[in-house]
């Protein structure tokens, strides 16, 4: 039965992100000012007053201005699926953070169903499959943007949701892949267990498998669409990409997706890679909390996920746009198969080398972290030999010999 | 089972609830002076040339083709990596689990031939990918 708590729950977590997307907004303006050397957005404050506040007020008069913007519906549109789609996609990257967790346990003890646990900070607790959950709340943002580029009825808006289309199937596969090994080191698929397992053996993942998390750090990129993988809108050729016909209330839930999709990449890629709430010495690693415990986890996990966002929004003004047959090649044949290639060694590990490193009297997790950076200082020259520096795109000759 | 779905399916309702709310309230603060121009396509200010709705060719159809392939593939091998791990140590785990809990249970003969299997497999989406890539598939054009 829906309780209380999740009731309480579910709204802290959409208030939350609202204002947590409205601000980070005005920080990557910020950022991107601090960047470009200028000032950014500081003079929006209190309304009728000269009161600055460093331009705090800018989100809610975007909010504003989202709202009195004319809601103007294009005369060919497909009006039901012009209007689903972004409903599709907000809803869709809602959905994932329901098996999210934020932070670990508050110590109140509830009572459900006869059994007494301490309240989870998590809106669905107990999901075992909260992993592929994730995934697949995250893939259904194609259906978002497809449906969105194609309903508009513009040539823009179709051109944009077909190359998005491609852009996202592509990059789901090493996203995919890059997470196998932590399942396979945490034997579980539950992103709680994985934070517990990283934080009893006091080594993140990232130090593990590097290999795993540069895979899945790129595709979670390219999933969420920010710059250097934005050819979904490049603004330049695309005006706006799929949702260049969306205006007012229905463009906010798109660009608020955006930003959720971010949200999500840093979440994931924090917990999965970067031991979720854990932190050595502060936070223990015990499921029995108190009040302080609790609280420095939260802060430790919403901490490193700020730290992630904060490199996608620098990265963001630090790198050009790639070329569409570049992010192509980077999906398929780099992050492929070097997904596959961490893929193998993780299993090699899990099946051997944990014995073998236990019956010679080694530290594992130790002989598991120098074969993973070999593996990846490896990895990366063969592909920096292999790959050529320039790319023939010139028009395919079927005859012709060439892969 | 069902006290771990509801939740989900409440913050899904949440969502769409939020959606049509805020669709509405543009509906009711939004001006709306709709003109023939204003409902024009988007054609960065040129009249359109034609209707989208026509037949485009979408280049990467064996892309997306080859990546139902993969992600299918890789569903496959979520399973065996949850049950890979052996137990670390008997203390910590007195009863085994995973793949160690079926070979003490009978199911499978050992846990070398579990792991030649999934060898096997990935030895298989390998030679698939490397198939794909000799096609020319992931060339752009």
């Amino acid at each position: 039965m829906p309780t209380l708590e999740t009731l309480v729950k579910i709204a802290l977590l959409i208030a939350g992100l609202m204002t947590a997307a409205a601000y980070l907004v005005l920080v990557e303006r910020w950022v991107a000012a601090w960047i470009q050397d200028r000032l950014g957005p500081n003079r929006v404050g209190i309304p009728l007053t000269k009161v600055r506040l460093f331009g705090l007020g800018q989100p809610i008069a975007d909010g504003v201005k989202f709202l009195s913007k004319e809601e103007c519906t294009p005369a060919y549109v497909d009006r039901l699926l012009y209007f689903l789609a972004p409903i599709i996609m907000f809803v869709a990257a809602m959905a994932a953070f329901a098996v999210v967790p934020i932070g670990s346990v508050l110590p109140i003890d509830v009572e459900i169903d006869g059994t007494t646990r301490p309240i989870e900070l998590v809106v669905a607790p107990g999901v075992d499959v909260g992993t592929v959950f994730v995934f697949a709340a995250g893939s259904i943002a194609v259906f978002g943007v497809l449906l969105g580029g194609w309903a508009s009825n513009n040539k823009y808006s179709l051109l944009g949701g077909l190359r998005s289309g491609a852009q996202l199937l592509s990059y789901e596969l090493p996203l995919g892949l890059g997470i196998l090994g932590v399942v396979m080191v945490a034997g579980s698929l539950r992103l709680e267990t994985i934070i517990t397992q990283q934080a009893q053996s006091g080594v993140w993942n990232a130090a593990i498998e590097p290999l795993g998390l540069l895979v899945f750090f790129v595709a979670g990129f390219a999933e969420s669409g920010r710059l250097p993988f934005d050819l979904a809108e490049a603004e330049q050729e695309l005006v706006g990409g799929y949702h260049t016909e969306y205006g007012g209330i229905k463009l906010l839930l798109i660009l608020v997706t955006e930003f959720l999709h971010m949200f999500i990449a840093s979440f994931m890629i924090v917990i999965l890679f970067f031991g979720g709430w854990h932190l050595w010495g502060l936070t223990g690693s015990g499921s029995e909390v108190t009040w302080p415990v609790a609280i420095i986890r939260v802060l430790v996990l919403l901490g490193k996920v700020l730290l992630t966002i904060l490199f996608f929004m620098v990265a963001r003004w630090s790198w050009p746009r790639f070329r569409f047959d570049q992010l192509m090649t980077m999906a398929w044949k780099v992050l492929l198969p070097l997904g596959l290639v961490n893929l193998l060694t993780l299993a090699v590990w899990v099946e051997y080398g944990d014995r073998v490193s236990r019956a010679m009297g080694l530290p594992p997790l130790a002989v598991m972290a120098v074969c993973g950076w070999i593996v990846l200082i490896v990895a990366w020259a063969v592909l920096a030999w292999a790959l050529p520096n320039t790319t023939d795109n010139r028009p395919r000759r079927e005859s012709a010999g060439e892969l | 089972m069902q006290t771990v779905v509801v939740p989900i399916f409440l913050l899904i309702a949440c969502a769409v609830a939020l959606c049509l709310g805020l669709l509405v309230l543009g509906r009711l603060f939004a001006p709306r002076r709709p003109s023939r121009v204003k409902r024009m396509p988007y054609e960065s200010g040129m009249d359109p040339i034609h209707d989208t709705r026509r037949r485009f060719d979408v280049q990467y159809h064996l892309l997306a083709i080859a990546f139902l392939v993969f992600d299918v593939e890789l569903l496959f091998l979520y399973p065996w990596a949850v049950v890979a791990r052996p137990a670390t140590s008997p203390a910590a785990e007195p009863l085994p689990v995973g793949i160690d809990a079926a070979v003490s249970a009978g199911i499978v003969p050992s846990r070398g031939l579990v792991f030649a299997g999934v060898m096997v497999f990935i030895a298989l989406v390998a030679l698939g990918f490397v198939y794909d890539w000799r096609k020319g598939i992931f060339r752009w054009r």
